[in-house]
């Protein structure tokens, strides 16, 4: 309790003076480093390291049942682990609220940005592609959201889309060999802010998370915001929202080059 | 999202249920619906029936949830299996309902006072019994009303609704149906005392300069469904006084 409360102090003391710990700009990412394909049994993987936060993406690719309000549209499927080696104040057990807002959150951002075309996920009747994206936080220090939507757009661009193979009444998934690439069909990243006192700051740090009052995650395309989530007990006044996703627009270019570069 | 057979959602400027854009569902509260709850309300928002009730302060259990400067809240969205128009739902908490549960807590954590009742839980619950789209807001809204009723001291009463897209109209207070299949939904709460965003939420496809206006369309609706809020409060008092005339 006292070392959150020295450090809560000494935080919003840095960002009185218009600073942060490591010297950023208040809308500044850290340094961000992406590698894709480093699971090759995974068809699709990702490792985002952002600052000192580090997640792990991976793409499966199966065959199930379509839902059934949808039967013409192959599934996609996102969840988040924080893993307990990522943090002393991560436990075992079922997911956290945390946890499940952190996938919903990402997925969202990925789906309304139709980034996969589920559609052309149908194989036949009653049988559909199913993408699982899985979210691994390997090392927690501060916004898991745009590290997590960064590790998963990137392992879904990067992914090959297995081979459905029916022979009467067996049927065959291929997964290696001369594969295409799963289709995508978009770009989302996000934003991510942190409101601590009277700034706001994007890409906070584990520190910075510590003590922050509200949470603002913006995420988008080229074009238009496709998924927005604010979290914690704090608020944003409208103005603040219209600057944030002016800020986001501008900084998201970096990240869609990241990916674009992977994809090459 | 889009979706398959999508039905035309805006025909002459007006919608499937007859509203214009920019116009509400019709909205009723009633408070002290639930008599052992320190505070309740029920709403009915469209076709959307909702109980929301609070109880505590109370020593928060198990003893190691206890936070020694404030009180916590615990909030628990959940939607009747009979609910909706589909199939028998499953009860229990889903990944869908553990969110709303949590967003919804974070509004309140927003505007009690906390701090005036340490190691203290105050529990919140808000329980859909019939749902036709935008049950979060309609929920989010009731319960203000449950905690304004309970006595807990807060700093607002927040209200909330959800702005939408068709096409590129922004509607207002989306229906199941429009929810089902429109371009956007942005489930919003907001303080009206400060104007504060204190729920955020969207998916699907909006400008900055669409949001801007989506939130002015909010703000707007706001200062109604405000008046519902307190309107229903006030009435609750009157009825007490009655009583002792």
């Amino acid at each position: 309790m006292h070392i959150r409360a020295v450090t809560e102090d000494y935080i919003k003391d840095l960002l009185v003076r218009g600073t942060r710990e490591d010297g950023r700009d208040p809308s500044e990412f850290r340094p961000i480093n992406l590698a894709t394909g480093i699971m090759p049994n995974a068809e699709g993987s990702a490792q985002v390291e952002l600052g000192s936060t580090k997640v792990i993406a991976g793409v499966k690719i199966g065959v199930g049942e379509p839902m059934s309000d949808k039967p013409d549209e192959g599934n996609m499927i996102t969840s988040a682990e924080l893993l307990p080696v990522a943090s002393p104040n991560y436990e075992t057990g079922p997911p956290s609220p945390e946890a499940i807002e952190l996938a919903r959150v990402i997925d969202r951002g990925i789906r309304a940005a139709g980034m996969i075309d589920t559609k052309g996920l149908f194989i036949e009747q009653g049988k559909v592609w199913e993408v699982f994206t899985d979210i691994y936080i390997i090392n927690y220090d501060g916004n898991l959201f745009d590290a997590g939507t960064l590790a998963a757009a990137a392992a879904l661009s990067t992914a090959r889309m297995p081979k459905y193979e029916a022979d009467g009444d067996k049927s065959n998934i291929i997964r290696e060999g001369s594969l295409g690439r799963l289709k995508i069909a978009n770009t989302a990243t996000s934003c991510t802010f942190a409101k601590i006192a009277n700034s706001v700051i994007l890409d906070p740090d584990g520190n910075e998370e510590s003590c922050m009052d509200a949470r603002l995650t913006i995420a988008n395309d080229e074009n238009v915001v496709r998924a927005m989530q604010k979290g914690l007990s704090g608020a944003f006044s409208t103005r603040e929202l219209d600057n944030l996703m002016g800020i986001t627009f501008e900084r998201s270019k970096e990240l869609r080059k990241l990916i674009e570069n992977a994809k090459a | 999202m889009g979706g398959s057979n999508k039905p035309e959602l805006i025909k002459d400027g007006k919608r499937l249920d007859g509203r214009t854009p920019d116009m509400l569902r019709d909205i009723k509260i009633e408070v002290g619906v639930v008599k052992n709850a320190v505070g309740s309300a029920y709403i009915e928002w469209g076709n959307n029936k909702i109980i929301a009730g609070v109880y505590g302060p109370k020593e928060a259990l198990p003893k190691h949830v206890q936070d020694p400067e404030r009180a916590i809240i615990k909030c628990r969205y959940a939607m009747s299996p009979f609910s909706s128009l589909e199939e028998h739902g499953r009860s229990g908490p889903n990944r869908r309902s553990i969110e709303i549960s949590k967003v919804t807590k974070e509004v309140f954590e927003n505007v009690i006072l906390l701090d005036r009742f340490p190691g203290a839980e105050i529990d919140l619950f808000v329980d859909v019994l019939q749902a036709d789209g935008g049950t979060r807001a309609a929920g989010i809204t009731a319960a203000s009303v449950a905690l304004a009723a309970s006595g807990i001291p807060m700093t607002d009463i927040p209200y909330a609704v959800s702005v939408g897209k068709v096409g590129d109209m922004l509607i207002l207070d989306l229906n199941k149906i429009e929810d089902n299949y429109s371009d956007a939904d942005m489930p919003v709460a907001i303080g009206p005392r400060t104007g504060d965003i204190m729920l955020l939420q969207m998916d699907g496809n909006l400008s900055r300069d669409e949001i801007k206006k989506g939130m002015e369309m909010v703000k707007k609706s706001g200062e109604y469904i405000s008046k519902l809020q307190k309107d229903a409060l006030k009435l609750s008092y009157e009825r007490i006084l009655e009583k002792y005339k």
